[in-house]
């Protein structure tokens, strides 16, 4: 066994245990990453002095008897979405080539804080908006469990460079699915906690009002045990929610005796593949034989959450990406001459086909004769996804349902039909509109050796029994024992 | 629904986007289709149904209102692509 097939919490404890030091770890992982990101590309940026200048920092902590928390010493990556003071940051867009933050996002100094080392930026799809990781400026990241295949988007290079053992751990966000879907696609754990949970300053904007970034981890536990980290009130984001944060690993172990599982049949249409289905089934059943109680339950709204998101994230895109204008930072057009020239011709230049595409939708969503038949009507029924929730969860603790439709799909299959791609988020979605938690759970593989993911949701600020209810499955299937074949 | 090419060039113009003819084009095909099937939302009866802005947040968060440190000039201009003393410089605005 190799350092790096160690899931967080086991390096954790062999670095109390004084058995290895967080420098060794770093070192396995730059070594890794040397070894297999050629194949996987799942870095944009990898910070080698940074990384060891941590783990030294670390080790010295641990020598003293002071370390600065339980994960202290466990090196991990981000996003490309963070900022990080010092090192660039692209959103893996052309148009932040060169960017290089003033500042930290404030869940990257709670890592810092808390002693992880930083091992560097994750590809994306650019601003976060994709699938498949396949609309990032840079290059696609490929899935370790087959290279010919999608990671999953928008945080691919983070799930990637988990299942590929690069990193213990990663940070996502997922604003339609980009934690979840991406976990699932790779045989790795995604949580996207409540809106509001955890801080978004300091992560660049993609939707604000969907927008939340999670832990990404080989196990529930370390899932848990990142989140700890994560999971606090920040006044620097008016939307962070000013909620104490439990002890995620209290209630761990408690199993599943007892719960009410709501089974949504919407999230059961046709089209969905036949092994992917029978993978979820399969984990349904698991639960029963647990001592949970399965419910049929009905989220009527479900099948409107696709257009109701595809109005309402790219109307807040349009929004938030109105300042790539090139004045303050990022790529300028030079030759432009005035400045509405300025403005349309870097934004021209910078912004890759999908973005666009979401930047005039949502324009075109917001703007005079338009706005009450889109993006007000799209709000309306946001309402009727968000109260399907509220009454499903006065008669279920949480539900559970697949993540995706499908197992993860060939690079390059759907890139010209942008409405396919659209529908892979289908059962992501609706949570995000909501704003409810939602987890991702490695729940078996296709005949293929794909991963397939379980979906647990549960009610706003109940990340503690979707991490429980997860665990009790993964501890009877620890498919997370299974490593990716690279 | 479908979008034409001129309503196209004025959503572009509205987004500060200089769109090449090809993409005019394509974007007019590719909108069409997802504005086609975002239509759906339309047979829905919400008269009586309030819009959600933010799924969680109850009402707006105000912090105290005391003066904090914040960047200096010199770390906010460090990306500028052009600037002139402690201002981002552009090009002429007046023509």
């Amino acid at each position: 066994m190799q350092l790096t097939d160690l899931t967080m919490l086991e390096l954790a404890e062999k670095l109390a245990a004084g058995q290895v030091s967080s420098v060794e770890a770093t070192r396995a992982c730059l070594e890794r990453i040397h070894r297999v990101d050629p194949k996987i590309r799942a870095f944009l940026r990898v910070d080698e002095a940074g990384a060891l200048a941590a783990a030294e920092a670390s080790d010295a902590r641990r020598k003293a008897g002071t370390p600065a928390g339980p994960l202290d010493g466990v090196p991990v990556g981000l996003k490309d979405l963070f900022l990080t003071e010092g090192l660039e940051t692209t959103a893996g867009s052309r148009v932040l080539e060169g960017f290089v933050p003033p500042l930290d996002a404030t869940v990257v100094r709670l890592l810092r804080e808390a002693g992880l080392p930083l091992l560097g930026k994750l590809n994306l799809d650019e601003f976060a908006m994709g699938s498949s990781n396949e609309s990032s400026a840079y290059f696609p990241t490929h899935n370790p469990w087959d290279v010919t295949r999608t990671p999953g988007g928008s945080s691919g290079g983070s799930a990637a460079a988990v299942a590929a053992r690069e990193v213990f751990g990663a940070l996502g966000t997922d604003t339609g699915g980009s934690i979840r879907q991406p976990a699932a696609f790779t045989n790795t754990v995604g949580l996207k906690p409540t809106y509001g949970r955890v801080s978004r300053y300091g992560v660049i904007a993609y939707a604000s009002s969907l927008d939340q970034p999670g832990p990404m981890t080989r196990t529930v536990s370390d899932a848990a045990a990142l989140l700890q980290i994560l999971a606090r009130h920040d006044p620097r984001d008016s939307t962070s929610a000013p909620v104490k944060t439990p002890d995620y690993s209290a209630e761990l172990e408690k199993g599943v005796r007892g719960l009410k599982l709501g089974v949504p049949r919407e999230y059961f249409a046709q089209g969905m593949e036949a092994e992917v289905e029978a993978s979820v089934r399969a984990a349904l059943r698991e639960y029963e034989r647990l001592g949970a109680t399965l419910v049929d339950v009905s989220l009527p709204h479900t099948k409107y959450a696709l257009a109701t998101y595809y109005l309402i994230a790219p109307a807040e895109a349009s929004s938030n990406l109105a300042r790539y204008d090139g004045v303050r930072y990022g790529l300028r057009a030079k030759d432009a001459r005035g400045l509405k020239e300025l403005y349309s011709l870097t934004r021209e230049r910078g912004f890759g086909p999908e973005v666009k595409r979401r930047i005039m939708l949502g324009t075109y969503a917001l703007s005079a004769g338009y706005y009450d038949a889109y993006y007000l009507r799209a709000q309306k029924v946001r309402t009727l996804i968000r109260e399907d929730f509220t009454r499903v969860f006065q008669e279920v603790d949480a539900l559970v349902a697949p993540i995706s439709p499908v197992a993860p799909f060939k690079l390059g299959e759907k890139v010209d039909d942008p409405l396919s791609m659209y529908l892979m988020d289908v059962y992501t979605l609706p949570c995000n509109l909501a704003g409810v938690p939602g987890l991702s759970v490695p729940c078996g593989f296709t005949k293929a050796g794909l991963p397939v993911g379980l979906q647990i949701l549960g009610r706003a600020f109940d990340e503690a029994l979707l991490l429980r209810i997860a665990r009790a499955f993964e501890r009877e299937h620890d498919f997370f024992r299974r490593l990716a074949p690279v | 629904m479908a979008l034409t090419l001129e309503q196209v060039r004025h959503v572009a113009t509205l987004a500060r986007l200089a769109l090449t003819p090809e993409e005019e084009q394509r974007l007019s095909t590719q909108l069409s289709a997802v504005l086609d099937a975002v239509t759906q939302l339309q047979s829905l009866d919400v008269e009586n149904v309030e819009p959600t802005s933010h799924a969680t947040l109850t009402a707006s968060l105000l912090r105290e209102d005391v003066t904090r440190p914040s960047l200096p000039p010199e770390k906010s201009l460090a990306n500028a692509p052009a600037k002139s003393g402690t201002s981002f410089a552009v090009p002429k605005i007046i023509e």
